[in-house]
């Protein structure tokens, strides 16, 4: 195992072969694919990225107490002219299944959901397992589209998934676990 | 007065704003009173309709009026904060407080009882909240949109729903004419 592929946020190499920051790479994608509306609720796994979120001049960074009190925000924030995104834990796939079937997709509207995947691979926290076993298959059962990243080289896709969200104007899952995001130290 | 007759009561204000109106028979009863292009009716989601209409304020300058409940409000109580943080000038939550889940059978709702909704709002950091009795509601959200500040209007009102027919119209429909009159 390389070197920076222990370090948090930080991917092996990027065309140039110089060193990726994955959190910068993420909110980069965010900018130039005109996402300026971005809710977010925290999960440890996403701190990096959602600091870099709220630097940014271009995107409106408004956290959420809920994740779909975030999912109502982003469907206003879209019928107003701007393209919205959520950044979440996949804990909140459970909070948000009527939301996603009876908002975003009713009225079909896009939405990238970036989530944080606890409970796979390199997660020290037994619980998390739970819901991660349901994850995939309640995406599955809701017809989202769902990508995910576990090796930090993934998120070189993370620009056409964006794309693809607001060319068919659905919700698409962009799953992101441990091993994506550096790990947990020795874990 | 019952919801309806505040409705009624408040159209010709409505006609010429956004509105972003609550899931059940609020939105029923709007559609039946005065079907607008710029009314955006939920179909489903309970609870969501004070976030939806803070995202569209937040994303564009037209004033935006919700029509909530109080049963929708407690819902989805962690709202108030984020209004109470972030909502601009041009956001108006309107609560139709009738201490009643009117569209599931006019169980009773806690802000009919101890419960004070504008209490709630104002300790959630909402500067401009006013409470009104129903008769005085078309008063309070002109008032509102002349505030040139966010408004939290609680309109406490008695119990009850006009019948009204079912919105059968497409959702995708909703949502198209009312991101054209967003945007016009």
């Amino acid at each position: 195992m390389e070197l920076n592929e222990l370090l948090p946020g930080t991917a092996g190499a990027s065309l140039k072969g110089t060193p990726m920051n994955i959190d910068k790479k993420i909110a980069d994608d965010f900018v130039a694919n005109g996402v300026s509306f971005v809710t977010t609720v925290p999960c440890k796994q996403l701190a990096g990225v959602i600091e870099e979120v709220d630097k940014r001049d271009d995107i409106f960074h408004i956290p959420s107490n809920k994740e779909d009190e975030g999912m109502g925000l982003c469907a206003g924030a879209w019928m107003g002219g701007k393209r919205p995104a959520i950044i979440m834990q996949n804990t909140a796939i459970g909070v948000t299944l009527n939301t996603l079937a009876t908002l975003i997709q009713y009225y079909r509207m896009p939405l990238p959901m970036l989530i944080s995947y606890r409970g796979e691979l390199r997660e020290p926290v037994a619980c998390q397992v739970e819901m991660a076993v349901h994850t995939k298959a309640l995406l599955a059962q809701l017809n989202i589209p769902t990508y995910h990243f576990h090796w930090q080289k993934d998120v070189e896709e993370f620009d056409n998934i964006l794309k693809y969200t607001f060319m068919c104007n659905k919700p698409v899952a962009i799953l992101t676990d441990a091993n994506f995001w550096g790990g947990y130290g020795d874990q | 007065m019952i919801r309806s007759e505040i409705l009624k009561d408040i159209a010709p204000i409505l006609r010429d704003q956004l509105v972003v109106c609550n899931i059940g028979i609020p939105s029923q009863e709007l559609h039946a009173i005065d079907d607008q292009p710029s009314n955006f009716y939920m179909l489903g989601t309970m609870g969501l309709a004070s976030s939806i209409g803070l995202g569209l304020a937040l994303a564009q300058p037209k004033p935006v009026i919700v029509i909530d409940g109080d049963g929708s409000v407690l819902t989805n109580l962690g709202t108030l904060p984020t209004i109470g943080n972030n909502a601009p000038p041009n956001y108006i939550l309107v609560i139709i407080d009738n201490g009643s889940y009117g569209s599931t059978g006019d169980q009773p709702t806690y802000a009919g009882q101890k419960t004070d909704l504008a209490g709630m709002a104002r300790a959630a950091g909402c500067d401009r909240v006013v409470e009104v009795q129903d008769v005085d509601t078309g008063k309070a959200l002109k008032e509102a949109l002349a505030a040139g500040e966010a408004t939290v209007l609680v309109v406490k009102c008695q119990s009850g729903n006009a019948k009204m027919p079912v919105i059968t119209m497409d959702p995708v429909v909703i949502r198209d004419r009312f991101m054209k009159a967003v945007a016009g």
